[in-house]
């Protein structure tokens, strides 16, 4: 008997870490799969179209995650990434318009490639994510209040661009990459090419050493600076990205666009893994932690349960994440003070 | 520069550092010459961690300068003093406990298979290797590289920070309390450390309370009190009475057996 319970230790620790939040995930499916058949007389899981709005739906939010990710395995935060998705949007679609509408934002620059806009919303992120990291990096103020500036100064952009009016009327080919699988082929695009970045790369490296022990990663002569300042860019970056697909997929832009996807990303990283403490989380979690979020909202949806009561699970979720991150912590310090 | 000058490896004139209205350090001119070891000892606030943070890089002196290897050297950053070929080892560890061995033991150094920027790809499996080197000319055992630091005990922790810097071919090793958290025998394997890197004649600084160790290590003694040098002895010509009364600054009234942990 407690050889057997000595097998399953050792083989369960051999699991990745992201085996207990896939278990989450699983049992939450199983739990609707269940009251679906129960309540509603029907299957959850098995309805294509469903699973395909639930994976749309969460791309959005899982691009940013990705960035988000990255900010609080360095032990940073931001907040600011679903104003920066409502900037972007607009920076995006007002170089996105069509000839064919008389009152485009710029008259001059309409039908244009699809990729200006795209690398204009991109830019856009990335210069505020620029300027976020660079705040932190040399006047030392908590990232927390650096990005909660951005979060509000970014949405006050937004609505001054276009003097708060939407912008619509966008080329055909700027709107396709919102449409059918798009949203999704770029999110995981983005999940695997910073998976690969954070796993087997110096700046990966660097991005754990800093959150884990900036100090240490200091005095080894890292660059802490303009490193803080590369990740706070590339999450800004990623939010802009996420800003492009939304203008693409809703067709036009304004801007109330993004509003709390932050937080929902933030959630995401953190049910996925990822400790706010720093130098703990994979990308690999906040995909899962994201599909988590997703099969949350769906489920709610599908069993008519009044949205009010989702987004009450949603922040018991987040807090109970926290809690067991931070037992995770303790045990670790605790192991430290026995030897 | 005079011929008898050139086998110095560090001398700092005149190092001084205030923070606001703290002297923390004031006017030290030391000195040390290729292959020597020498420790570093004083009361605390005495100045011994802060003189090692402006030779570091760590902090940038008030005034005063540094001449390493024959320069006169300027570091900014600690990136600077090491690129120059110091290699210190922190009182606080300095190691990022989420990371394992390899990572530790290459932090800010790591090894890549083309130059990307940051975005360079590790080679893991050359680090691997190269720890399993490092680690085995120290004499260090520790079971499985792969794992997180902070799953080890405290000797090991400080056995891969000290072999982090010994085991890098460098010109000057700094250690600041190397033993000081350490069982018995940890602290002899890292004593073994320092008598090895004698024996391959790289200088070395550490900084310890520890009187006997420090007697069974060095060839000289520095002694710091109130942010200035106060004295430099041999320990060959020394006791451990002269030093603590140096130490404290009480020339009379010192026990015949006292000691200074």
């Amino acid at each position: 008997m407690i050889q057997a319970q000595k097998n399953f230790k050792s083989w369960y620790k051999k699991l990745p870490p992201e085996f207990n939040i896939f278990l989450v995930l699983l049992g939450m499916a199983l739990l609707f799969e269940i009251l679906g058949w129960i309540f509603v007389g029907q299957s959850f899981l098995i309805n294509k179209r469903r699973l395909i709005i639930m994976i749309l739906q969460v791309s959005v939010i899982g691009i940013i995650a990705v960035g988000v990710t990255q900010v609080i395995i360095m032990a940073g935060i931001d907040l600011s990434g679903g104003s920066l998705v409502a900037l972007s949007a607009i920076v995006a679609a007002s170089l996105a318009q069509n000839s064919t509408y008389s009152k485009a934002v710029f008259p001059h620059l309409t039908d244009l490639p699809f990729l200006i806009p795209v690398i204009a919303g991109i830019g856009a992120g990335l210069i505020a994510g620029f300027i976020s990291g660079s705040l932190i990096a040399r006047t030392g103020i908590p990232a927390f209040i650096a990005t909660l500036g951005m979060l509000v100064s970014a949405r006050g952009a937004a609505a001054w661009y276009n003097n708060g009016k939407p912008v619509s009327f966008l080329s055909d080919e700027f709107t396709n990459l919102g449409q059918g699988a798009w949203p999704v082929a770029i999110f995981l695009t983005v999940a695997l090419v910073f998976h690969i970045l954070m796993r087997y790369t110096k700046y990966g490296k660097h991005t754990y050493a800093i959150g884990s022990n900036e100090e240490a990663a200091r005095v080894a002569g890292i660059n802490i600076k303009r490193h803080k300042i590369i990740v706070y860019s590339i999450a800004g970056a990623l939010s802009g990205l996420a800003g492009v697909v939304t203008a693409s997929r809703a067709m036009s832009a304004q801007a109330g666009m993004g509003m709390m996807y932050e937080l929902d990303a933030i959630s995401a990283a953190v049910i996925g893994g990822t400790s706010l403490f720093g130098g703990r989380g994979r990308i690999t979690g906040t995909l899962i932690g994201v599909l988590i979020l997703g099969v949350i909202t769906s489920g709610f949806v599908f069993l008519r349960i009044n949205a009010y009561y989702q987004d009450m699970v949603k922040g018991a979720i987040i807090v109970g994440a926290v809690i067991l991150d931070q037992y995770r912590n303790k045990k670790l310090k605790n192991k430290d003070k026995d030897i | 520069m005079s011929s008898n000058q050139q086998n110095i490896i560090l001398k700092t004139e005149g190092l001084t550092k205030h923070y606001g209205g703290v002297r923390a350090l004031q006017d030290a001119d030391f000195s040390l010459t290729e292959g020597e070891h020498v420790a570093i000892v004083g009361d605390n606030g005495a100045g011994k961690s802060t003189f090692i943070r402006q030779v570091t890089g760590v902090e940038i002196p008030t005034s005063g300068n540094i001449y390493f290897d024959g320069n006169l050297v300027d570091f900014k950053t600690p990136a600077d003093a090491k690129e120059a070929g110091i290699e210190t080892v922190y009182q606080n560890l300095a190691l990022a406990d989420d990371l394992d061995v390899p990572s530790n033991i290459f932090l800010g150094k790591e090894e890549t298979y083309f130059n990307l920027g940051p975005f360079s790809f590790l080679n893991e499996k050359k680090m691997y290797k190269k720890s399993i080197d490092v680690l085995a000319k120290t004499g260090i055992k520790i079971p499985n590289l792969k794992i997180a630091m902070s799953n080890m005990s405290g000797g090991q922790r400080q056995c891969v920070a000290v072999s982090r810097s010994a085991g890098f071919a460098s010109k000057l090793i700094i250690m600041d309390e190397p033993t000081a958290a350490l069982g018995v025998q940890e602290t002899s394997q890292v004593e073994n450390i320092i008598k090895n890197l004698k024996e391959h004649g790289i200088p070395l600084i550490v900084i310890s309370h520890n009187l006997r160790q420090v007697f069974d290590l060095v060839d000289k003694i520095w002694v710091f009190r109130q942010g200035k040098i106060v004295g430099c002895v041999e320990t060959s010509k020394s006791s451990t009475n002269e030093i603590v009364s140096l130490i404290t600054g009480v020339k009379l009234g010192v026990e015949e057996e006292a000691s200074f942990i």
